[in-house]
């Protein structure tokens, strides 16, 4: 995905990434704080990203429940000697599909337009929630080397 | 806010470029202009590019059948462990099973046969599977972490831990060095593999791999079933000893089934620790806790304190389900995945794009994953190269508006980075840029060895026992400064010293 967007800098650089971090307050259980950054202030509302996140903690406490469904599965996993993995998928991988797809949508729909893009947590090893911030159309075009340098400096 | 609605009306006509299709994107695109999309390759040099993640993982993991089977570096115990089960299984079903089956039941060998297969294959499984290894954070987030470390703190040594309260309890949570993440909660870093593992419990000789989140319950398994089958054995064989001796006496008995001898003393002596073994993690899994967390005491009430396992789910037989048949979560570092092909070309094709003030610049801008890692270092070492070959200054391949530094988790070196001296020191210096010393080691050797062009006399001998770089003294030589001198303002600055350090060296 990046070095797509990269091929596209003519028309769209990146100017920085955000990156939204776990929340570990309820324990390991996968979950993004919903806390807005302040550099999305200006291009996106916040209603709109705190949805998005609040769907995606949702789906990964899908992923990970603890319940009479893992259960079952756990069992006859167990039982095959974990063969049974070979056939079929895990609820957790399944879990994460509908994700990836979800976050797809919500690219299209809500964040592409507004020169962002979500970064599947999983591509990230789930510490964080990138959201890749494009150079907004109402600024005069900066040259790649000078987003470069901004880029460089912030660090 | 008139930003906003600016951008909005314009944006499907300008923003539709933005793939979003975050999986299709990670293979060759089909859409973009694909020319400068394929996986480089050198030229001359198409088979021996790597294709996959795992060959350029940074943690010190073997990997075997293409990615699919992952272990720790030290095997030699995992073989031991295996040797001692098949054989003395093997000797159970070809000296006992005989006679326990027609003197006794068939169904001791079916049983015997069924435990067998379920202990090979949890152990299999345990070793063979990726414990719940973290990858590193890619540059991006590193930089990101690290003004927010550096931005909460003026002039004391920023603080390289947090604290979070989960269920009540305050936890704290460290900053991992090597993989530039802070670790979550019940993840620990693994010296011997170098890598994070979440709910890491222990690294396991005896299966050759750590365990973690990912195989603990395949590990717990194991050990359960082994010890059923050590008294299974142990017990059966004492019975087909015993029952032989009361016909043919005990020394005929011995000349005719040697080999229960070596089964009984094999098991008599691993019953005990597995046994024990088993047990120690039942009360484990019992209390939700790891053995890293037991061993530190993180949760045990001492000193008055309210202390408590906020993990816990309070209720025993809730712990086990939990533990042994919640839920699988997938492997995060994708180790089979194809390696995202980021940069356009080789450096024979860039565009000459300018002096040796722009190569650190492009250097900086490179984005920097685990396998672009890769990349990076093929060029910039191609980049040394060159002046060799023409009399211009380094020039690397173009890469339009990557604001991401050399080396992916490479890129930084924290101000006491403890994993300097691993790869020799000398991967470090060559890949530079404070790169991380444990990017692989196999795969330098793989790139130097597929870079004819630059190979000089001090260069070839890649076949030092770690099958670390060459000529780390050389390179150390050449740059004793950066690593001292880390700094993460001054990293351009570092950046262009080590392209002119590597330009120089390889004019030597």
């Amino acid at each position: 995905m990046f070095h797509n967007l990269q091929e596209m800098q003519h028309t769209a650089s990146l100017v920085t990434k955000v990156f939204i971090q776990r929340d570990y307050s309820e324990g390991t259980v996968c979950r993004f704080q919903t806390k807005f950054p302040t550099e999305l202030d200006n291009r996106i509302e916040r209603a709109l990203l705190e949805q998005t996140v609040k769907t995606l903690n949702s789906y990964y406490v899908e992923a990970e429940k603890v319940g009479g469904q893992s259960y079952l599965e756990g069992c006859l996993a167990c039982a095959t000697a974990y063969i049974v993995f070979l056939c079929m998928e895990t609820r957790y991988e399944k879990v994460l599909k509908k994700i990836s797809g979800y976050i797809q949508e919500q690219n299209e729909k809500i964040y592409a337009p507004r020169g962002l893009l979500l970064t599947d947590p999983i591509e990230r090893g789930m510490r964080v929630l990138e959201i890749s911030v494009f150079e907004d159309r109402g600024s005069s075009g900066s040259s790649p080397s000078s987003s470069m340098s901004s880029c460089s400096t912030a660090r | 806010m008139s930003q906003i609605q600016h951008a909005v009306p314009d944006g499907p006509i300008r923003y539709t470029q933005i793939c979003t299709r975050s999986t299709s994107c990670s293979s060759p695109p089909t859409s973009s202009s694909a020319a400068g999309t394929e996986p480089p390759s050198c030229p001359g040099h198409r088979g021996r590019t790597p294709r996959r993640k795992w060959q350029v993982f940074p943690g010190r993991n073997r990997f075997y059948c293409d990615g699919r089977v992952m272990m720790a570096r030290q095997t030699g115990v995992f073989y031991l462990t295996l040797v001692l089960i098949l054989l003395t299984s093997g000797l159970f079903f070809a000296f006992d099973c005989p006679y326990l089956a027609s003197n006794l039941s068939p169904a001791i060998p079916a049983v015997g046969a069924v435990l067998f297969v379920f202990v090979m294959g949890m152990l299999f499984r345990a070793s063979f599977s990726d414990p719940g290894v973290l990858p590193r954070a890619t540059p991006d987030e590193a930089a990101d972490l690290e003004r927010q470390i550096d931005s909460t703190s003026c002039s004391k040594p920023p603080p390289r831990s947090r604290e979070v309260l989960i269920n009540g309890q305050t936890v704290k949570l460290k900053y991992c060095f090597t993989c530039k993440i802070f670790r979550p909660p019940r993840a620990s870093h693994c010296s011997l593999c170098d890598n994070c593992v979440e709910r890491f419990d222990h690294h396991c000789p005896w299966v050759g791999n750590c365990v973690g989140r990912r195989n603990y319950r395949f590990f717990y398994l194991f050990i359960l079933s082994l010890s059923f089958l050590t008294i299974f054995i142990f017990s059966f064989v004492i019975t087909h000893v015993v029952l032989r001796s009361n016909r043919t006496g005990f020394l005929t008995t011995l000349k005719d089934s040697p080999a229960s001898i070596l089964e009984v003393v094999v098991c008599f002596f691993s019953v005990w620790s597995i046994v024990g073994l088993s047990g120690f993690h039942t009360y484990l899994i019992s209390s939700n806790q790891t053995t890293n967390e037991d061993i530190k005491g993180t949760w045990s009430r001492k000193e008055g304190k309210d202390n408590y396992n906020p993990y816990s789910y309070g209720n025993v037989l809730t712990n086990c389900c939990a533990a042994l048949c919640g839920p699988l979560p997938p492997s995060l570092i994708d180790r089979r995945g194809p390696i995202q092909a980021d940069t356009p070309q080789t450096a024979p094709q860039s565009n000459g794009t300018g002096g040796s003030s722009y190569a650190p610049t492009q250097l900086h801008s490179h984005m920097c994953d685990q396998d672009q890692c890769i990349q990076s270092t093929k060029f910039v070492l191609q980049a040394a190269a060159t002046p060799l070959l023409h009399s211009d200054p380094v020039v690397l391949p173009p890469l339009p508006a990557k604001p991401a530094s050399l080396g992916g988790p490479c890129a930084y070196l924290g101000p006491a980075q403890p994993t300097l001296p691993s790869c020799a020191g000398d991967v470090l210096t060559l890949r530079d840029v404070a790169v991380d010393s444990h990017c692989h080691h196999h795969l330098h050797l793989h790139h130097l060895h597929h870079h004819q062009h630059f190979v000089s006399p001090e260069e070839t001998p890649c076949g030092t026992p770690q099958g670390a770089l060459p000529c780390p003294a050389h390179m150390h030589l050449q740059h004793p400064a950066p690593q001292v001198r880390y700094d993460p303002v001054t990293q351009d600055s570092l950046h262009e010293d080590s392209v002119r350090g590597l330009v120089k060296l390889s004019s030597v």
